[in-house]
């Protein structure tokens, strides 16, 4: 069994051509991608400006209930069967059934970012906003540099999240003939050829993996507060608090 | 509604028509939708009571031994990021195309949820009460399952709620292998571009978790009734 998935991964015929699994990554990549950056285009806004003036909470945390009881795969049923030609058609290197994965994917992205990000800008401590505005900050500045620095690492767990969701809604689109790395494990299980479904899902599971190891690497770089934290001692000692109460909420 | 009644031909569901919404589908199609309703209901109750299972004992076990629980909240981590048709299709050389894919992928995934929640739900047993209980001569099982367990049990409950409704979603994915629920119809469904099938299966799915939650949370009512005097 094994040998036959190590032959399947190695055989350079399987990477290549139309329905080769270099295709299908790199529509499984376009499709993560692109629909992460108009989540986060839609979703960041939205959330940061309800979190600074302190509205639509309930929705916020919400979303992501609602968000979590419904199933991708009926998501990318219906707007498959919905969409009539668009749902079905080939859109260039995106693949077939492109339009409904994105929009799919995309509202897959947003409960964890608009949840996170709200969450994050409430949890930034009055006090510090009370602070601000008694050093003559305003709206605009409070918000630029106290509450988003702040808010950041809840907000960067929210976008780790996503892509994961992301990721995972996309292998399913291949049970509606989408695109990405799904189809060779759904092509596998319709021919009855297990080393290609186990070689099919091991590429899905390992750059799922990759994946995470990347972004949380990347969560971890962009962190401000973990940054001044190792860059400046001076600083830590005044940030130390505020700092402890973001990360720790952020488990 | 007039749409439906002015349709007196069994055909709205037909390719010809294909209506989203037609009475006859559900009538014509009646088992076939209860047998998926089934089928899904059961896969997630199995799934979520062998995950319980074994999810609590865990959380016990590794509270109490550091390198455990760094592991275990590691390795549930990584299962979590697995996606969920590469999970169930990882399974098939030892399971073989069957049911039992898709149940123990979705305990692992359940196990994710459960085992944090419950290590979390016991960490925040406040440390007089336990205090209390050993000084009212309570042993080490009487503490856990008179004092802590029923202390915990709001969080273990939001985390078997979160698992459920997870799982029932997730279940649609099992149709990959014909264990699928409700997800079957919808993968027939969408092969066949028959949008009243899908919309039905859909619609349900969303009313299982539905359900599934608002039982839980009566279940958690029943458990707990000290919460409810309080408030």
């Amino acid at each position: 069994m094994l040998a036959d998935v190590w032959s399947y991964l190695t055989d350079g015929a399987n990477w290549s051509g139309a329905e080769g699994i270099a295709t299908y990554l790199l529509q499984q990549v376009l499709h993560t991608f692109t629909s992460l950056l108009i989540a986060l285009l839609i979703g960041l806004p939205v959330a940061l400006g309800l979190g600074h003036v302190g509205r639509g909470g309930v929705l916020a945390i919400n979303i992501s209930n609602v968000g979590r009881a419904i199933p991708t795969f009926a998501v990318l049923v219906l707007l498959s069967v919905g969409l009539e030609d668009l749902g079905t058609q080939e859109i260039g290197p995106y693949g077939r059934a492109a339009f409904p994965t994105l929009v799919a994917l995309i509202l897959f992205a947003l409960p964890p970012i608009v949840t996170n990000a709200y969450v994050g800008m409430r949890e930034v401590d009055r006090e510090i906003i009370e602070a601000a505005n008694g050093m003559g900050m305003r709206g605009w500045q409070v918000f630029r540099e106290v509450e988003l620095p702040l808010a950041l690492p809840l907000i960067l767990t929210g976008v780790r999240l996503a892509v994961v969701q992301v990721w995972a809604t996309a292998t399913i689109a291949a049970l509606v003939a989408g695109p990405g790395l799904g189809r060779i494990i759904t092509e596998g299980v319709a021919n009855k050829n297990t080393p290609q479904v186990v070689s099919g899902a091991l590429l899905v599971a390992v750059f799922a993996l990759i994946l995470e190891v990347v972004v949380v690497g990347l969560e971890r770089v962009l962190d401000p507060v973990r940054r001044a934290r190792r860059v400046s001692v001076r600083f830590v000692r005044s940030e130390r608090g505020p700092a402890d109460s973001a990360v720790g909420s952020s488990t | 509604m007039t749409l439906l009644a002015a349709d007196d031909s069994a055909a709205c569901y037909s390719l010809v028509e294909n209506r989203w919404i037609c009475g006859s589908y559900l009538s014509d199609y009646r088992s076939e939708i209860v047998d998926a309703t089934v089928q899904h209901v059961w896969i997630t109750l199995v799934a979520v009571t062998i995950g319980l299972l074994i999810a609590v004992p865990l959380a016990v076990f590794a509270r109490s031994h550091l390198s455990v629980e760094a592991s275990v909240l590691g390795s549930t981590t990584i299962l979590y990021t697995i996606p969920s048709l590469a999970m169930f299709a990882i399974l098939l050389p030892f399971t073989g195309i069957s049911v039992s894919a898709v149940i123990i992928g979705l305990v692992l995934y359940s196990l994710s949820i459960l085992v944090r929640n419950t290590i979390a739900g016991l960490r925040a047993v406040p440390a007089d009460a336990v205090e209390s209980a050993l000084g009212l001569g309570y042993g080490r099982a009487g503490l856990l399952l008179k004092i802590e367990l029923p202390l915990a049990l709001p969080v273990i409950m939001a985390g078997l709620r979160v698992a459920t409704v997870s799982t029932v979603a997730l279940t649609t994915v099992g149709a990959i292998l014909g264990f699928g629920g409700l997800g079957n119809l919808l993968y027939d469904g969408v092969q066949k571009d028959f949008k009243a099938q899908v919309l039905v299966a859909s619609v349900l799915c969303v009313a299982l978790a539905v359900v599934f939650d608002v039982l839980l949370v009566a279940v958690q009512r029943m458990l707990t009734p000290w919460a409810r005097a309080r408030t």
